[in-house]
């Protein structure tokens, strides 16, 4: 059995900047990931942290359970357990439905930019990059250090929401002037989105088209806030409460990074280095990033025309293949996915559940283990020690 | 308000909107209630098996006024005639097969031949050729829309103060809570259900032990039932617990119930879970529904434990009989109510 003082689930930022704090403390510390190497999704691999000395990775280990207690279940390393806790699990992207989205060509702007990282070759290749945040720009400078022809970044924020928002963090965004020069010459549009795509061509919503072999879309980030949910912790609007210490709702619980509120590499660096601080008993030093999560939510406020791209017959559950005009008939996700089975599928509901809550008002269902697909193996060897009476 | 109707249902779960479908059809003017989405109940948490069980001249009925109503069901209900195969570990059970009404028997052979994925060592299986599944909660809206009926959002406090010509009792684990000296009893069950593994399993497997867990008195028990879904999924089931009110995972049921599931299926072990739920069955003492006449006006539809989505159907035209005083389909008695209050 495997057992620690603390156990992080998530190996970006927040997770590898909670290691190092906690591990200062001279407490075992276990940090779990189910990518091949730490890093996260903006590190990939080339981590800017190095593994605290005293922390052990278990990498490709995917988490399926969290019980209190702590017991961390996982595949393939069976129970993990800890004293406390620290979920920095980050956060996945926003897909929009509109016209032609499920077709071949458009690809989410981070997903693209993971398979350009991991060895695709995008060289000469035609991308438009869409949506909403400061990811687009991200992308788009990788992918066209990768080679590919970036025909322009559609920002759907207007201008003159950005410019205020870029004056006032632009000392805050290091990167920002960086990636200017990278992208010279690579137009940016705001106001402007995609309202359909079909056989490599994209309408925009300025009444321009364009031919592109890829159309890579995000409209900002949802966070992974379902292990804490399991919890019991609370969630307000998709995000997990903490108090100053990071601590959540559940005592011994601390979370950090994206789940707690979308702010970026800064904020998951700072979160993570209080939560590992606070669970190990250290002093905790104060947040400064409070205000840039409310500033850059409402920057990149979705346009509610976004909301109306959708026709009767396009899809907005992938997996089970379910159209708008059925749901539409619905009052509630759950009614809705029993009737459609809608989010029943493998990524039950991870992509479509946001896109019902935005189109829709519809809040989603409970979570319950597996936290991701897992065999049932290690669903059915829980290592569970057996409490007096259980089996009456 | 309108003018008050025939017949008012409490419960738009499958049982409830089977007995709205079957009085709508008679010109009943039908009205039903529920506090939560229709089919949300146990009709959602369900593995809608339609199985004939021994003795139960209830399933074989329902069984087949479910293959006369095959041909019209939407393609979401999916229908599907894949029949059941009751798998004998020994020679005992066997025998035990041997003795179900109309089934055909299997031999070892013919046992892998017609299931390549279950263990070797086991004796032999009877195959159960008219059974079939369901995908209850759009049986269920489909029977609600053929009443023409529209359910109202309404939590019911007291049946007493309903005013209709009928009310009908369709309220599934919650009966009690309505109608405390009733017998039922929640049961509550586990299900698993998998990423899609099309043709691994042909037909509902069952164990010829289901039985004893289902109709044991122990607190806790779990048995094999795996079921193919058209969608190439596989639903594992199945657990039983009493005096558990909580809906939540309880682990150790879980691990019990797959366990016993990799027994029959090792290949079971390696397919990806993607979903875990639970339900809760209406038990009564005696296994048998409540279907009939309790008081004046008052009519129960429930305590159909692991069998509702099965017996809907019958319990609708046994109760729609005795409502308008016509002849019952099958004898009555062994499902009235008033037997827990002679
Ligand atoms: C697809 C994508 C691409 C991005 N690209 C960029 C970029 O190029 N530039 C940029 O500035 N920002 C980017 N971001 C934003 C970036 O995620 C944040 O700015 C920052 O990295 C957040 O750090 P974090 O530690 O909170 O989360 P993350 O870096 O997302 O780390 C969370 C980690 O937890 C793991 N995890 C989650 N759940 C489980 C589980 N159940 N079991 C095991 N492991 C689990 C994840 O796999 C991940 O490795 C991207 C975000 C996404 C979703
Ligand atoms: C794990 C599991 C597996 C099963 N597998 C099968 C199977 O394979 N085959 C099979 O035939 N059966 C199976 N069953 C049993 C079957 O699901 C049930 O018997 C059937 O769904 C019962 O239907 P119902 O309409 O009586 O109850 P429910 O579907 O529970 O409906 C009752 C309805 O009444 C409403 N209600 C209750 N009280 C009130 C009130 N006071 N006011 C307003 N509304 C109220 C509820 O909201 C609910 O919608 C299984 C059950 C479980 C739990």
């Amino acid at each position: 059995m495997n057992a620690f003082d603390i156990a992080i689930v998530g190996a970006g930022p927040a997770g590898l900047a909670a290691a190092r704090a906690a591990a200062r403390s001279g407490k075992s510390v276990a940090v779990i990931d189910d990518n091949p190497e730490a890093g996260g999704q903006i590190w990939r691999g080339a981590a800017q942290i190095p593994l605290a000395a005293g922390a052990r990775l278990f990498a490709m280990t995917r988490v399926f359970d969290v019980r209190p207690g702590f017991e961390v279940h996982t595949a393939p390393h069976g129970v993990i357990r800890a004293e406390r806790l620290i979920l920095a699990t980050g956060a996945r992207e926003l897909f929009l439905p509109f016209p032609g989205w499920t077709e071949a060509g458009v690809a989410g702007a981070g997903a693209l930019q993971t398979l350009v990282k991991s060895g695709m070759d995008v060289r000469g290749r035609r991308v438009l990059v869409a949506g909403s945040g400061p990811l687009l720009v991200a992308v788009a400078a990788s992918l066209r250090a990768k080679g590919a022809r970036v025909l322009g970044v559609a920002e759907q924020a207007p201008l003159g929401r950005i410019v205020p928002f870029l004056l006032r963090y632009a000392a805050k965004l290091p990167q920002a002037t960086a990636l200017r020069a990278r992208l010279f010459g690579v137009p940016y549009w705001t106001g402007v989105w995609p309202v359909s795509f079909a056989a490599g061509r994209v309408a925009l919503s300025n009444g321009r088209e364009l031919d592109v072999d890829f159309l890579a879309c995000g409209f900002g980030l949802v966070p992974n806030s379902e292990a804490a949910q399991l919890l019991g912790c609370r969630v307000e609007d998709g995000f997990v409460v903490v108090d100053s210490r990071q601590e959540t709702t559940v005592r011994g619980v601390y979370c950090a990074g994206e789940p707690t509120g979308i702010g970026g590499l800064e904020k998951a660096l700072e979160e993570g280095e209080r939560a590992g601080a606070a669970a190990t008993g250290q002093a905790v030093r104060p947040g400064r990033t409070g205000a840039f999560v409310r500033d850059l939510a409402r920057a990149f406020a979705l346009d509610g025309r976004l909301y109306g791209l959708a026709r009767p017959e396009t899809l907005i559950c992938r997996c089970e293949e379910v159209p708008l005009a059925e749901l539409a008939m619905h009052r509630e996700w759950r009614e809705a996915k029993l009737q459609t089975r809608c989010g029943m599928g493998a990524c039950q509901g991870r992509i479509c559940g946001p896109v019902a809550a935005r189109l829709f008002g519809w809040t989603a269902c409970s979570v319950r283990p597996p936290l991701v697909p897992v065999a049932a193996e290690w669903l059915a060897t829980g290592q569970r020690q057996q409490e007096p009476g259980s089996d009456r | 308000m309108t003018a008050t109707p025939d017949v008012l249902v409490v419960g738009a779960g499958i049982v409830g909107a089977a007995c709205a479908w079957e009085l709508a059809r008679t010109g009943a003017r039908v009205e039903v209630v529920d506090q939560g989405i229709p089919g949300g109940g146990a009709t959602a948490a369900g593995m809608g098996h339609l199985v004939v069980l021994d003795d139960d001249p209830l399933s074989s009925l329902s069984l087949e006024l479910w293959r006369a109503l095959a041909a019209e069901l939407p393609k979401g209900a999916e229908y599907w005639n894949c029949g059941t195969l009751w798998i004998a570990a020994n020679a005992e059970e066997l025998a035990a097969g041997r003795r179900k009404p109309g089934v055909e028997m299997l031999d070892e052979k013919q046992l892998y031949e017609a299931e390549p994925e279950l263990r070797p060592g086991l004796a032999g299986g009877a195959l159960a050729k008219g059974d079939a599944v369901v995908y209850a909660p759009v049986v269920t809206q489909w029977l609600l829309g053929q009443a023409g009926v529209q359910v109202r959002r309404e939590a019911v406090r007291d049946v007493g103060e309903l005013r209709a010509g009928a009310v009908i009792c369709a309220t599934g684990a919650l009966t009690q809570k309505l109608l405390p000296e009733l017998p039922v009893q929640p049961r509550k069950g586990h299900l698993a259900i998998t990423d899609r593994y099309a043709g691994k399993v042909r037909h509902q497997l069952v164990e010829l032990g289901y039985m004893q867990s289902a109709h044991g008195q122990a607190n806790e028990s779990v048995a094999f039932n795996v079921q193919p879904r058209p969608t190439g999924q596989l639903l594992i089931g199945s657990s039983r617990q009493y005096a558990v009110e909580t809906a939540g995972i309880d682990a150790h049921m879980l691990e019990r119930m797959l366990q016993r599931a990799f027994g029959f299926l090792p290949f079971l072990r390696e397919c990806s879970v993607i979903r875990t739920w639970t339900g809760f069955r209406a038990s009564t003492p005696d296994k048998l529904p409540l279907i009939g006449r309790l008081r004046d006006n008052l009519y129960m539809a429930t305590g159909h434990e692991g069998l509702g989505v099965t017996t809907s159907l019958g319990t609708a035209k046994l109760l729609a009989a005795e409502i308008l005083g016509r002849p019952a389909p099958i004898p009555a008695e062994p499902y009235r109510p008033e037997r827990f209050h002679a």
